[in-house]
């Protein structure tokens, strides 16, 4: 479907990047026509963002040896070595934290680096740097910028306390005023603003693109390409899918192609399964569940686990899959109900979900997972004694560690989960990550629990401690019948071991699909499109 | 060509290689001066038992998380306020207590003083926890200042309280409580001198260094407890404390108070040892005295033990002990001596904050 009679603003082509002989990118195309509104798709760690940072010369490409490939501005091979040289091409980015001074007006913050100035007698002996600044000229190059997005705002008001809508607006008018600008990317613009913000800001694209600027617009949100995308090109994996013309393919389609069928078995299916689940008997129940953790926020959640089931949870990073877990173990502010085994949780009592022999293993290993100065024995054993006052002995009235017990204990750990080390008295911190997150593994299991929430397992873990990690949870399912809930932005992870798999969109459960579902499902409720039907598979 | 000296200077510390040459480099100075070795050695060890206590002080404060506790003087002033209190009621003179034996009456008046200076610490270490929960991240400055202020506090009380024994107050205007009080009438030297005994001309002060060995075994004792374990945790990742249910700002709570506390019985100790106790600015730097021992020991803003203030307290004020006689045979008559005392302190302190990464201790 190459057309090579179109011209194009921009053509990257067979792009490839490496970090550390980890091949990120492998031969990636991207074609923008001018005046297009492009949509870059895929799931987090499909490339889009190693892309951008090729497209703008970020010093992190080269300080790593660069990336292969050609890339086209116009016609012409250029090297892009450095963001200003991207910026001299006419490329621009609108942020997607905002890059704005708060105590500066809207007219300095989209002047600001740019201002334009007249001589006068002081810098005629200074230099440039000491010119007066022409606020009048400047204020109209503003007023300019603002009224071609269609933002009703006076230029001189302060940027602090403004809408967040309005300071997305305003990076962009800064961007619009940079003369010369031919592409403008998007990094997931909408995932702050409201859905009428969000409205506004597609509109403003439009706009944009009337005048001839092509955008490439990076986000997850299926219903936004639909509306306002020409074409689209899809990664998966750092490698490149398919561009498609909007009008020639639907929501199905693409969903299917973000997702795809990668073929990687992790799981042995010779465990014998022979649990009784049932409906009646619900492990946690959440009933209009919120947790406010930046970035992860859940915002009214109800799910019911049953007991004794390996349940996956699922989607897109910032989504709030992670906020969860936190929420339950009250690391972050959590409000609405949760029942454990039937028995309601207080969530405002810190170490409450501990109590009800829940055990939590934190996506956030070196934070919060591990004390990584003290040893593999005591990483182990400091869960359960301060929960279970286990690892303690009695001496008069005193409380004491019980050094013998702990030793014993870590031992057989260290030996069940085949955890590499020099001795348990090794610092947790000195471990690999894949035998750090045993480490973690292995305290919350001294708990002993009945629920075990497990926070993306094999993040950053190769490939045979991911398997060994995955067999040992799902042999611990079927023999002690613990209740597993595994949290994961890895969709072949969920799919190759849950039962069922909840995919959270946007704070909210989108569905709870079954890990042979077709791929568009698993693709349209990831990308906040699902709409509805068969939500109790 | 010194490769096989490499692993082992990086176990110990560069600093302390240095610290404990130069500590080495002055008793041979010494002994080449014909001083009498075995006298400053005596001293060492003295000062090492006077001092410990205060500088154990930072271990609770360095594992609940706060840091190097600069503000010790928030205990030392509760400190000194039980030893007023017991001059004041002359109990060291008690005619009953006497009857039975002197030394007995000076233990019970020192004891008595450790009792209420404690429940005085526990009352002010409170308070000052709860402010330093309030200023996380930035405890070290905070605690430098408070420890200040308080100073400059107590020496508006030191002239107010309504003290009235003789041996407290000014002699001649009869207001406000005297710069140095002498304890010779209450329980100056108790510790020292109990069970004390002599190997040649090196003494050993028995009572002062059990109760020093004593007070540091309870301290040891606490931190394996279930509480003392979970305030290491909550010092060491707050997160990972979370995350196991721990209430992270009680934990530090209880970190700062014990700190003060065994300031308080720190002071009480020095004072005993010292044969005064010093008021107004008296106590101002020993919060930097302290720490700098510590540091010198290994610890750091992170992580202290119990062995840091063994080996730290001994070096650093073996240095001092020595260092004044030697330093003065080299010029005489000059204060050499207090220009090196501040220049180790400090620079061990500088050192160490230079090693410490800031703030949070996530990389």
């Amino acid at each position: 479907m190459e057309n090579t009679n179109e011209t194009y603003v921009l053509k990257m082509d067979n792009i490839a990047k490496e970090y550390s002989g980890n091949r990120v990118l492998k031969g990636v195309n991207l074609h923008i026509r001018p005046g297009e509104i492009h949509a870059l798709m895929g799931e987090n760690g499909a490339g889009k963002s190693t892309l951008m940072n090729i497209l703008f010369g970020m010093p992190v490409i080269h300080s790593t040896g660069g990336y292969e490939g050609t890339i086209q501005v116009d016609g012409q091979d250029v090297v892009i070595d450095t963001p200003l040289k991207a910026m001299e091409l006419g490329i621009g980015m609108v942020h997607q934290e905002f890059m704005l001074i708060p105590g500066f007006s809207v007219t300095e913050n989209i002047k600001v680096g740019r201002e334009i100035s007249t001589p006068n007698l002081v810098s005629r002996i200074f230099g440039r740097s000491m010119e007066s600044l022409d606020f009048e000229q400047m204020a109209k190059d503003a007023k300019k910028a603002l009224k071609t997005i269609g933002l009703q705002i006076e230029e001189y008001v302060k940027v602090a306390g403004l809408p967040v809508g309005y300071m997305q607006f305003i990076e962009i008018a800064r961007e619009l005023d940079k003369t010369g600008i031919k592409i403008l990317v998007f990094d997931e613009p909408t995932a702050v603003l409201t859905e009428s913000e969000a409205d506004r800001l597609l509109e403003a694209m439009r706009v944009i693109s009337s005048h001839g600027i092509a955008i490439i617009f990076i986000t997850h949100r299926l219903d936004e390409v639909m509306a306002v995308a020409d074409g689209m090109t899809i990664l998966r994996d750092g490698e490149f899918v398919a561009r498609k013309e909007i009008k020639d393919t639907n929501v199905v389609e693409i969903a299917e192609l973000m997702i795809g069928r990668k073929v990687e078995k992790l799981l042995d299916d010779d465990l014998p399964d022979n649990r009784v689940i049932s409906e009646d008997e619900i492990a946690v129940s959440l009933r209009d569940y919120r947790v406010e953790m930046p970035g992860e926020r859940v915002k009214g959640v109800d799910l019911d686990i049953r007991r004794g089931e390996i349940f996956g949870i699922g989607g897109l990073a910032g989504q709030g899959k992670l906020g969860i877990p936190n929420g339950i173990m009250g690391l972050y502010k959590a409000t609405g109900h949760v029942k454990i085994n039937g028995q309601e949780l207080n969530l405002d009592k810190l170490g409450d979900a501990l109590n009800h022999k829940v055990a939590f293993v934190s996506e956030d290993r070196r934070g919060v997972g591990l004390l990584l100065d003290e040893s593999i024995e005591q990483n182990i054993v400091f869960s359960a004694m301060q929960t279970n006052d286990k690892f303690l002995k009695k001496i008069a009235w005193m409380k004491l560690y019980d050094a013998a017990a702990a030793k014993v204990h870590a031992e057989q750990m260290v030996k069940t989960l085949d955890i590499r080390c020099t001795g348990i008295r090794q610092a947790a911190g000195r471990l690999s990550g894949g035998n750090q997150q045993k480490v973690c593994l292995a305290r919350a299991l001294t708990l002993e629990p009945e629920v075990l929430f497990v926070s993306e397992p094999t993040r950053g873990i190769d490939i045979g401690a991911k398997k060994l990690v995955l067999e040992y949870l799902a042999k611990l399912n079927r023999e002690t019948g613990m209740t597993v809930i595994i949290v994961s932005s890895e969709l072949v992870e969920l799919r190759s071991i849950s039962d069922r798999i909840a995919i959270v969109s946007d704070g909210k459960l989108a569905c709870i699909l079954k890990p042979d579902d077709s791929d568009a499902n698993f693709g349209l409720a990831m990308s906040g499109a699902w709409k509805g039907g068969e939500a109790n598979a | 060509m010194r490769n096989p000296l490499k692993p082992l200077v990086d176990k110990f510390g560069l600093p302390r290689v240095i610290i404990v040459s130069f500590f080495l480099l002055l008793v041979v100075a010494a002994g080449g001066f014909q001083m009498n070795l075995m006298q400053l050695l005596s001293d060492c060890v003295r000062r090492w038992g006077m001092f410990g206590i205060l500088a154990l002080a930072m271990v609770p404060a360095v594992q609940c998380g706060i840091g190097l506790n600069f503000g010790i003087s928030m205990g030392i002033v509760g400190g000194l306020l039980g030893g007023l209190i017991v001059i004041q009621l002359n109990v060291a003179q008690n005619p009953s207590l006497v009857a039975i034996s002197p030394l007995l009456a000076a233990w019970v008046a020192v004891l008595l003083a450790i009792l209420i200076g404690v429940v005085l610490a526990i009352g002010i270490g409170y308070l000052y926890g709860q402010l330093l929960n309030r200023v996380k991240g930035s405890e070290m400055t905070v605690t430098t200042y408070v420890g200040f202020s308080i100073i400059a506090f107590m020496n508006i009380l030191w002239m107010l309280l309504p003290f009235s024994n003789g041996e407290l107050i000014w002699p001649n205007a009869g207001k406000g409580l005297r710069n140095t009080i002498s304890l010779a009438a209450s329980f100056s030297g108790v510790m020292n001198n109990t069970l004390a005994f002599k190997i040649g001309a090196l003494t050993v002060p028995t009572g002062l260094l059990l109760f020093f060995f004593l007070i540091c075994f309870l301290i040891w004792l606490f931190m394996r407890s279930k509480t003392g374990i979970a305030m290491s945790a909550a010092g060491a990742n707050p997160m990972f404390a979370k995350a196991a249910g721990i209430n992270v700002n009680k934990m530090r709570l209880i970190g700062t108070t014990l700190s003060t506390v065994l300031a308080a019985v720190g002071i009480l100790v020095y004072a005993q040892g010292f044969g005064f106790m010093q008021l107004y600015n008296g106590p101002m730097m020993m919060g930097f005295t302290s720490v700098a021992a510590v540091l010198i020991g290994g610890a750091s803003p992170k992580r202290a033990s119990i062995t840091h203030v063994l080996i730290g307290t001994f070096l650093f004020q073996g240095i001092l002990a020595l260092g004044l006689p030697v330093a003065n045979q080299f010029i005489p008559e000059s204060n050499l001596s207090e220009v090196m005392r501040l220049i180790i302190s400090n620079g061990i302190i500088i050192y160490a904050l230079t090693q410490a990464k800031g703030g949070d201790s996530r990389e």
